[in-house]
């Protein structure tokens, strides 16, 4: 292990580095800024700003974000915030990576505490050997606690200084932004840009004071207490697409417009709310409009209205309001009119945690409408495939007639990654009703077809024209009370999804591909599922992932894939529920009827810590490694405890 | 616009000579199933086709009749079905731009008993439904029916958002102060002390004045009429449909099988009398001066407030703008700053600022 102590430290205590591939260098002396030094190179660090709501720190997380994915790095980013107007504490994140980043990080590399609560909170998430940097103005850590390393800097009076007394502490985010910029050797010049183009819009005297304020802190003689500074390595990505940076939320509307969308309605829940306002802001550019509903069954209804008129539209919300849209998406089932709902899942049951994860609402997307109601449902794995994903769900929905859900939640809502640019002109499409006059003979519910309707607006040419109604009905669309018909319909309606199985690829298994454990997972636990794969491989385990994108219908031939191991394992962020199986566990057990199916699940409103993961599914494992970090070697023995799990994790439903 | 009637070239062909065995003819949104196409793979919203269509032969009663209404024999809503295919026939609307929408009701039955293209939807949402299709496709003719249950229960709500956003469309409620349907509860309507199955003593709650809450809720045309004055209907239906915006008529049409009679006292051929509401003509007469100024909501409202069974006609009519127009100005405002872009390039400008 990698331990030579390569920070000197003013209040004594040795640690190791953040993450480091290069001999570090030896000598440093305290006392001036050492901006000769050469910069360690690092290929990972996790940094956790942690402040109040009404800091900044979003901003200035985003900054981060966006730098990384602008300098070819990988980066996943993390917030909190409390469910409130305004005010409360909450947290950004960020992870910057040369390699691949899939999760937001075990254990941050970098705490910056603005207040005494924050340090308070959030000391237990900084690593052995971390670099706690706090605001000394306001907060008075434990300088006993030898396990950290402490940089104060009085960041709130240096900040007022440097913008004058007017500007109070305002700004000490884009000082915190400088100074992490120093340490860390980011690209200034890029940063400054960023910072001059997001105030664009705004008095100039906001950029000046925003650039004064970077300033200040990229000046700040940190070297005095903070010997060492780092570079992220540069590891040129293969395909050479430019890198785009945005968060799940904008990743969706995007993916929507590319699909051809260009109607939707909606009502603001949050994490919902701003896929909304982009569309709003957005389809009028491309000839369509987004509308606000006065509620969300006006908002799927004005959906319903939009697809039915030739034009396949999205509605969406979060849990709450996916419970109110639930006849109407029934009618659509047995209408068959094709439609696009995305739930951003929170923290439930009913108002629930609105501003934490979860991914409860598995059974409610599948089952959620009354009576025998198909509809797909699809599952984003991460920001990038949030765009991906919704063109998938427009092809299907327009295919096959029927509406079709795309779950993602609060993590993937806020969390900024960059991802190559799509390519575009081999991606986009803008299909148009076709108001083509037709033969007779139209059947808009025909038993021997799956249905595609015609739009309102197309003459038919025998003069016979179609309904389409919630009524259980002929091949007509009239109403019909028929016991054969009904089975027919029914049968009709749910054969289409059988069909649709037929075309679903099953996913690659990543790691082992035949062994002891296969996890399987859906949504945003992608990434740490597949860190603990990696990190359970390094310490002996035979064990692979599988990951859902198409949640319902499920592709044919899991079972293969299910028989090369000897436990699977779901791994998701709902509750086990009356027996013992979260809600993906329970539908893969019902479909498949294998006792060796199990779960791990949680409901702590927190994404999944990769060590959680693997505690819960190797029960009395794991305890004392450290939390993962893709590059950092393999620890040995002796290393202390870090608490990290601290919610209920347990394996369940044996047999 | 709704009520512009589109003129095409009509040349004398059989359909079976227009289908061209050069063009594809399965198109791009149609991929398993479909009639085939006539005249070509034609994809367009609104545009008129290049290519000629078969001739249009006159639209008549015939033509846009369904099924036979499943009503008791008696129900008003017959008269109502008639005075809609009268409209239809005499305004000679393209039979193809009809939509004929509804909710859950024995009114809302409407759209099976009209060979036009329509849809039955979900209890008291039939107005986003249909202010989804208005805004989508403003060349299409928007024909909303109803309830009283069914627009004034639990399609209040969407009621009043669908007036104060004027979405242009006609909706025509049977108001028959019962839920006829589910066999004779109290419904919003009900005068007080009518006995139902819910209300076995009288009903008890103050009902729902349907002028004033339309008026209140900032429709831009709102009418009634009765049943049993099929001329009166026919007018106003005209109306309501030549008026941009939303335009809604609250029609008496008894239900005879749950709670006859009751709209009797506006009906000369029972006894009772049907006052219409004269409007000003505008021609500085000392007449005119007590005619009702329909553009005059303060006035509406007096009227909305006279005793049952009230007066009919027109009450209120303003030519406020659609959000149908407010939306396309929006869109075209923005359509010019973009230059004629392509889609791609446009998102591909987007993503340049994420870089």
């Amino acid at each position: 292990m990698n331990e030579t102590p390569v920070v000197k430290q003013a209040e004594g205590g040795s640690a190791a580095s953040p993450t480091s591939t290069a001999t570090p260098a030896s000598g440093a002396s305290p006392g001036s800024d050492r901006a000769d030094l050469r910069p360690e190179n690092i290929q990972d660090a996790v940094i956790r700003l942690a402040g109040n709501s009404q800091d900044g720190i979003q901003t200035a997380g985003a900054f981060l974000a966006r730098l990384a994915g602008r300098s070819d790095h990988d980066v996943m980013t993390y917030m909190t915030i409390p469910a409130t107007i305004s005010g409360g504490p909450s947290i950004f994140q960020v992870r910057i990576g040369s390699g691949e980043v899939l999760s937001a990080g075990d254990e941050a590399d970098f705490l910056v505490a603005f207040y005494q609560h924050s340090y308070q909170d959030h000391l237990d998430f900084l690593r052995e050997g971390g670099v706690l940097l706090y605001d000394s103005d306001n907060v008075e850590p434990n300088l006993d606690d030898k396990r950290f390393v402490y940089v104060g800097v009085p960041i709130t009076g240096l900040t007022v200084e440097a913008l004058g007394g007017t500007a109070k502490d305002k700004g000490k985010n884009i000082f915190v932004l400088g100074l992490i910029s120093k340490i860390f050797n980011l690209d200034a010049d890029k940063l400054k840009k960023l910072i001059t183009e997001k105030f664009a819009g705004k008095d100039q005297s906001i950029v000046n004071t925003a650039l004064m304020a970077f300033q200040a802190g990229y000046a700040y003689p940190v070297g005095n207490v903070l010997t060492k500074h780092y570079r992220f390595e540069h590891i040129p990505k293969p395909g050479g697409r430019a890198q785009i940076t945005m968060d799940g939320n904008q990743a969706l509307a995007y993916g929507l417009i590319a699909a051809g969308v260009r109607y939707g309605a909606g009502y603001p829940i949050t994490p919902w709310s701003s896929i909304m306002e982009t569309l709003r802001r957005e389809l009028p550019k491309y000839d369509g409009i987004f509308v606000q509903a006065e509620d969300e069954l006006g908002a799927v209804s004005l959906a319903l209205g939009f697809s039915y008129s030739g034009y396949l539209a999205v509605t969406g919300s979060a849990g709450p309001g996916i419970s109110l849209k639930a006849e109407a998406i029934g009618w659509a089932s047995m209408a068959e009119i094709p439609l696009i709902v995305c739930n951003i899942q929170r923290g439930g049951p009913s108002t629930g945690l609105p501003t934490n994860v979860e991914q409860s609402d598995l059974h409610q997307a599948i089952f959620g409408s009354h009576g025998d109601s198909p509809r797909v449902v699809l599952a984003a794995a991460s920001v990038e495939d949030c765009f991906y994903i919704a063109i998938e769900a427009a092809r299907i929905a327009r295919k096959y007639s029927t509406p079709v859900f795309i779950l993602s939640d609060t993590s993937l809502a806020t969390r900024i990654e960059a991802f190559d640019e799509p390519d575009l002109s081999k991606l986009m499409v803008d299909p148009k009703p076709d108001l083509t006059p037709r033969e007779g003979g139209f059947k808009p519910y025909d038993l021997e077809r799956i249905t595609q309707h015609i739009p309102p607006g197309t003459r038919i040419l025998d003069g016979k024209y179609p309904l389409i109604g919630g009524l259980e009905h002929d091949e007509m669309g009239h109403p019909t009370g028929s016991p054969k018909l009904h089975m027919a319909m029914t049968a009709k309606r749910r054969n289409k999804l059988r069909k649709l199985a037929e075309e679903i690829p099953v996913p690659e298994v990543y790691g082992d591909q035949e062994g002891d454990t296969l996890l399987v997972g859906w949504g945003s636990t992608y990434g740490p599922i597949h860190d603990a794969v990696k990190m359970g491989r390094e310490h002996g385990e035979k064990i692979g992932a599988l990951h859902l994108r198409h949640v319902h219908p499920l592709p044919n031939g899991l079972e293969k894939i299910f028989a090369k191991f000897k436990r699977v394992v779901t791994v998701e962020m709902n509750d086990q529920g009356l027996y013992g199986y979260g809600q993906l566990g329970t539908i893969l057990r019902a479909r498949y009827c294998e006792p060796k199916i199990q779960s791990v699940t949680k409901t702590d409103g927190l994404t999944f810590r990769v060590k959680e993961i693997l505690q819960g599914v190797f029960p009395g494992k794991f305890v004392s490694v450290r939390g993962y970090s893709p590059n950092r070697p393999v620890s040995g023995n002796g290393e202390q405890d870090v608490d990290v799990a601290r919610a209920e994790s347990i394996a369940q439903g044996a047999g | 616009m709704a009520n512009k009637m589109s003129m095409l070239p009509a040349p004398n062909l059989s359909p079976k000579e227009l289908v061209n065995d050069d063009v594809d003819l399965m198109s791009e949104t149609n991929m398993t199933t479909a009639s085939p196409a006539v005249a070509g793979n034609r994809q367009s919203g609104s545009d008129s086709p290049a290519i000629a269509e078969p001739p249009r032969e006159k639209l008549t009663k015939k033509a846009i009749t369904a099924d036979h209404p499943t009503w008791c024999p008696g129900c008003g809503d017959f008269a109502v079905l008639a005075a809609f295919y009268k409209v239809l026939e005499k305004r000679q609307l393209d039979h193809e731009k009809i939509v004929t929408l509804a909710g859950i009701g024995c009114s809302s039955r409407f759209p099976y008993f009209v060979n036009g293209h329509g849809a039955h939807y979900i209890h008291g949402r039939a107005v986003p439904l249909a202010s989804g299709i208005s805004l989508a496709r403003p060349d299409l003719h928007v024909f909303l029916f109803g309830g009283d249950g069914d627009g004034f229960s639990i399609g209040g709500n969407h009621l009043d958002h669908g007036a104060r956003k004027n979405i242009n469309m006609t909706y025509f409620i049977m108001d028959n102060f019962v839920y006829g349907l589910t066999k004779k509860q109290t419904s919003p309507t009900s005068p007080i002390g009518f006995k139902s199955k819910t209300d076995p003593i009288g009903a008890i709650d103050q009902p729902v004045n349907p002028m004033k809450k339309l008026i209140a809720g900032g429709a831009t045309f709102i009418a009634r009429t009765h049943a049993a004055q099929v001329n009166h209907m026919i007018q106003m239906i005209e109306r309501a449909f030549d008026h941009q915006g939303f335009s809604v008529i609250e029609c008496l049409s008894e239900c005879v099988e749950f709670f006859p009679d009751v709209f009797d006292p506006a009906n000369p051929k029972k006894g009772g009398s049907f006052e219409v509401i004269q409007e000003k003509k505008w021609d500085n007469t000392p007449e005119d001066d007590l005619r009702h100024d329909v553009t005059d909501e303060l006035a509406a409202y007096k009227l909305a407030s006279l005793p049952f069974p009230g007066v009919f006609g027109v009450f209120y009519q303003s030519d406020r703008p659609t959000k149908n127009a407010l939306e396309k100005k929006w869109i075209e405002t923005t359509r010019e700053k973009i230059g004629g872009a392509s889609d791609v390039e446009i998102l591909r400008k987007t993503f340049d600022r994420m870089k």
